[in-house]
């Protein structure tokens, strides 16, 4: 069913005044199955901002299929120190990404299917779609006991998530989509979606953790292709379209103009740090110095991903007072990471009195507030 | 009050025949000279209460979440407005008006509702372009108060118009689909689709036309194409993070009385001795540059044998099994630092340090020798630790270790930390001659050229081909004089151009 296809053609006749179209040379059906060739979760992200920006979906509705080399999605709206681990995600080399779309906090791996539902304002309807997958899996295995939730999660035997929903509404169009988890590693999504920052104060989305199961765990048949076919043949038929999957290149450009731009604009660390909601800490933490304990105090506010207001208190015998307002005032318009913290405080360093116990408690207080990066 | 532009019939001969026809009517007489005014924004515009229109599937509140918008701000139709979230759906407010945004009725993260105004918009009336505009001196009331012309009138927004001119198409052919007959960006957009049987993007067509000719008996002004203008805008925004510090760091830098000294080291010996070298390094998992040579021959140059204990235990150079991918453009350094230390075992000034006030002097006796590196973040200067006590393969294995994790942003606190003396290879990225910065609170720093083949003679005056690198020192010129420095660079030199010595030395 996965036939690689010369979408150009087919594109063009639903591209609306942005592309230029070569003209029309076949008929269209009413709709689209297509697939993603490639498991950058920027590029497959940005795949679905070009379809809601530049296609027509008027009586031609889209479905697309795309999985995602580990990863974490946090919803548009959300807080990524609040919503995942990322000193572990760092470590692992596990990529962030932002959706455009609300909603909360996800792990994408290859044994996870995305699903994208594309249509015009007007037909966006989520439970339709959701009924949709729910007959697809039932068609494959009937004993399954699968079923959508008001809050639009599906439920496997009435316990376990195993498909969360996101959706974006624009002016004309609107997409919904969800995940559906196959053969995901559970234990590691654990660990990657358990934050260990503490003292966050926010309004950001929250994410609200669930159980989770993977439906090859309930029965082996059930894999990532015969999850993807069953979809898109239940798909084809409820829109009396043909049942061909067609598979695409997030980075053809002449497929897709402009499209490696939204690819870039995801990666970037105002797009996906910076368009955090306004948000403040306020914690603390002991640092240990020749054998005595001192409590330093951190009170961050943090805005558009940079600090706006900074305060780390330590005790004026450990550290001088000018030493640590220096500190603070050098961190206010900086970003808040650690990287860029590490090269900040390391030059800064060099403005300091050259004194050996001074220069390792900077060290050991730098690092101390890297780690609630 | 308005001013409108009409074209004359008769004194259209230095227009184009397709030009924009904003008014097929003529016949309208200034009594005044001047043809072009400036209108005021206060002008029949109508504030308009935009309200939350329905977003389906019954929802009857939202809350918002960001403003792309604030009052005063100009919008156009399309535009994005604000975003609100509802029920794990985001939805992007588009503006149905061109105008400025006059107010706003909700902050964030309040609950707006549906039906409810969102923002008011002052619409633009019948404003017109400002850019065809050449400012002259006010005119009286009495001839602006009788100018409308005859007929029908064509509502669009100085943004419509300009995408009809550029797309040559008369404003009079078009069906406005807005309010009142308004011709909106959507009309232009389909009236261009079906002219042409495909949809287009417009073009920005920037037409150069004659100015106008003066009309010595004061007929109707015509409208002329304005000349390319650059409407690119300066943008101020404050210093922050990184880039503060390192104000501040170079700052204090430049209060040290620096003076340069720069040579040409003739490579061509090292280049042949590094082909050697480099597929016994790979074999182990390195890649070896010209690095370490030039660190280690700086840390050489003691004959007398100053053993300066270092106080710390060398480092656990890790070896890597599989070969690192360097990025391209990446300094060939391990040879180049391993000369530094052996140079620097006999100028040890050279890695000294001194206080803020210059009244103490320290003599530090590890060679950590940094190596400037460019990151997407910035200027990163990790250090190799203890140089003196290294082989060149364990310089190489550390400056690898370096550069991958400062291409990943992952350089911690002690590969920062403790630098006693500085090499910048500028010459990857290219350049010849430098005028490197000291970093404080070292006195010394090398800027390193890219390497270039180039004619040169021989002992024979045989005419060669020599590979030859530029370095540029930088001194603190309260403790180190140039004499100093230039030893220090010959003996660095003799090292690199003659690599056999540095084996004689080595410990």
């Amino acid at each position: 069913m996965l036939i690689p296809f010369s979408m150009k053609n087919c594109f063009q006749l639903l591209c609306n005044c942005q592309i230029p179209a070569a003209g029309f040379k076949k008929t269209v059906k009413n709709g689209l199955i297509l697939q993603s060739v490639s498991n950058d979760v920027y590029q497959n992200l940005a795949v679905e901002d070009w379809i809601h920006d530049h296609m027509n979906l008027e009586g031609k509705p889209v479905l697309f299929f795309w999985r995602n080399s580990p990863s974490v999605v946090i919803g548009r709206h959300q807080n990524p120190w609040q919503e995942c681990n990322l000193n572990l995600m760092r470590e692992e080399g596990i990529k962030l990404a932002r959706r455009r779309s609300g909603g909360g906090t996800v792990y994408h791996d290859m044994g996870n299917i995305n699903l994208t539902f594309f249509t015009t304002k007007k037909k966006y309807d989520r439970m339709e779609n959701l009924k949709l997958i729910v007959r697809a899996l039932n068609a494959v295995q009937p004993q399954l006991d699968v079923q959508a939730t008001k809050r639009f999660d599906l439920l496997l035997d009435g316990q376990f998530k195993i498909s969360g929903t996101a959706s974006k509404i624009g002016r004309t169009t609107a997409y919904h989509h969800c995940t559906l988890l196959c053969s995901t590693d559970g234990t590691f999504l654990s660990s990657l979606l358990k934050s260990p920052y503490q003292g966050i104060r926010s309004n950001a989305t929250a994410s609200i953790p669930s159980l989770v199961k993977n439906l090859l765990e309930k029965d082996p048949t059930l894999t990532c292709e015969v999850l993807m076919n069953a979809v898109a043949t239940e798909y084809a038929a409820y829109h009396q379209i043909d049942n061909h999957i067609h598979l695409i290149n997030p980075k053809d450009e002449t497929l897709f103009p402009g499209i490696n731009s939204k690819a870039k604009e995801l990666q970037t660390w105002e797009w996906i740090y910076g368009k955090t909601p306004k948000f403040s800490i306020n914690t603390s933490f002991h640092v240990l110095y020749e054998q005595s304990h001192l409590e330093i105090k951190v009170f961050i506010d943090i805005k558009n991903g940079r600090i706006e207001i900074c305060n780390i208190e330590a005790p004026d015998h450990w550290l001088p007072l000018e030493i640590r307002d220096k500190l603070n005032s050098s961190l206010i318009g900086s970003k808040f990471c650690p990287t860029e913290t590490t090269m900040l405080t390391n030059i800064l360093l060099r403005t300091c009195p050259q004194d050996h116990k001074l220069n390792s408690k900077w060290n050991i207080l730098c690092e101390k507030i890297k780690g609630i990066m | 009050i308005c001013v409108r532009y009409f074209q004359t019939c008769g004194n259209v001969h230095v227009l184009k025949p397709n030009y924009v026809c904003f008014f097929g009517y003529p016949s309208f007489k200034y009594s005044h000279p001047h043809h072009f005014l400036k209108t005021t924004a206060a002008l029949r515009g109508q504030v308009v209460q935009f309200k939350l229109s329905d977003i389906g599937e019954g929802i009857r509140e939202v809350t918002v979440k960001e403003w792309y918008v604030k009052e005063g701000d100009t919008v156009s139709q399309f535009d994005s407005i604000c975003e609100v979230q509802s029920d794990k759906a985001s939805v992007t407010i588009t503006s149905r008006y061109d105008g400025v945004i006059k107010k706003l009725y909700y902050n964030l993260d309040d609950i707006a509702y549906v039906g409810k105004p969102l923002v008011d918009i002052e619409t633009e009336a019948l404003k017109d372009s400002e850019e065809d505009v050449v400012e002259t001196p006010a005119v009286s009331h009495d001839e602006h108060t009788h100018q409308e012309i005859k007929g029908r009138k064509t509502l669009a927004t100085p943004a419509v118009r300009r995408l009809a001119m550029e797309n040559n198409i008369k404003l009079s052919e078009v069906v406005g689909s807005g309010k009142d007959g308004r011709i909106l960006k959507e009309d232009i957009l389909n009236y261009l689709e079906k002219q042409t049987g495909a949809i287009l993007p417009p073009s920005p067509k920037v037409e150069i036309m004659p100015p106008p000719p003066k009309p010595k008996d004061m007929t109707v002004p015509i409208l002329v194409s304005k000349p390319p203008v650059f409407t690119g805008k300066d943008k101020t925004e404050p210093i922050k993070g990184f880039q503060k510090a390192m104000v501040k760091t170079m700052s204090a830098a430049l209060k040290i009385p620096h003076f340069g000294y720069c040579d040409e080291i003739d490579l061509t010996e090292l280049v042949k001795l590094r082909e050697e070298l480099k597929p016994i390094a790979f074999a182990r998992g390195i890649k070896l540059s010209f690095m370490p040579f030039f660190l280690k021959a700086k840390q050489q140059m003691n004959p007398k044998g100053n053993r300066m204990m270092a106080r710390k235990m060398p480092r656990k150079v890790k070896q890597s099994c599989s070969p690192p991918t360097l990025q391209t453009g990446q300094p060939p350094t391990t040879t180049i630092e391993l000369a530094a230390s052996l140079g620097l075992l006999q100028f040890p000034i050279l890695n000294a340090s001194v206080d803020e006030n210059c009244q103490n002097i320290t003599y530090k006796a590890s060679h950590n020798i940094g190596i400037a590196m460019d990151t997407e973040q910035g200027l990163i200067v990790p250090n190799v630790k203890n140089v003196q006590i290294c082989s060149i393969f364990d310089i190489a294995t550390e400056l690898n270790r370096l550069q991958k994790l400062g291409s990943v942003g992952q350089l911690g606190t002690t590969d920062l930390t403790g630098g006693t003396f500085t090499l910048s290879n500028i010459g990857s990225i290219g350049g010849t001659f430098a005028k490197p910065v000291i970093m404080p609170p070292e006195v010394a720093i090398g800027a390193l050229g890219s390497i270039k083949a180039i004619p040169r003679f021989n002992q024979k005056g045989e005419v060669y081909k020599a590979q030859i690198m530029n370095v540029s020192w930088s001194a603190d010129h309260r403790v180190i004089d140039g004499a100093t420095m230039s030893r220090f660079s010959n003996l660095w030199k003799s090292y690199l151009e003659n690599p056999a010595f540095m084996l004689l030395d080595l410990k």
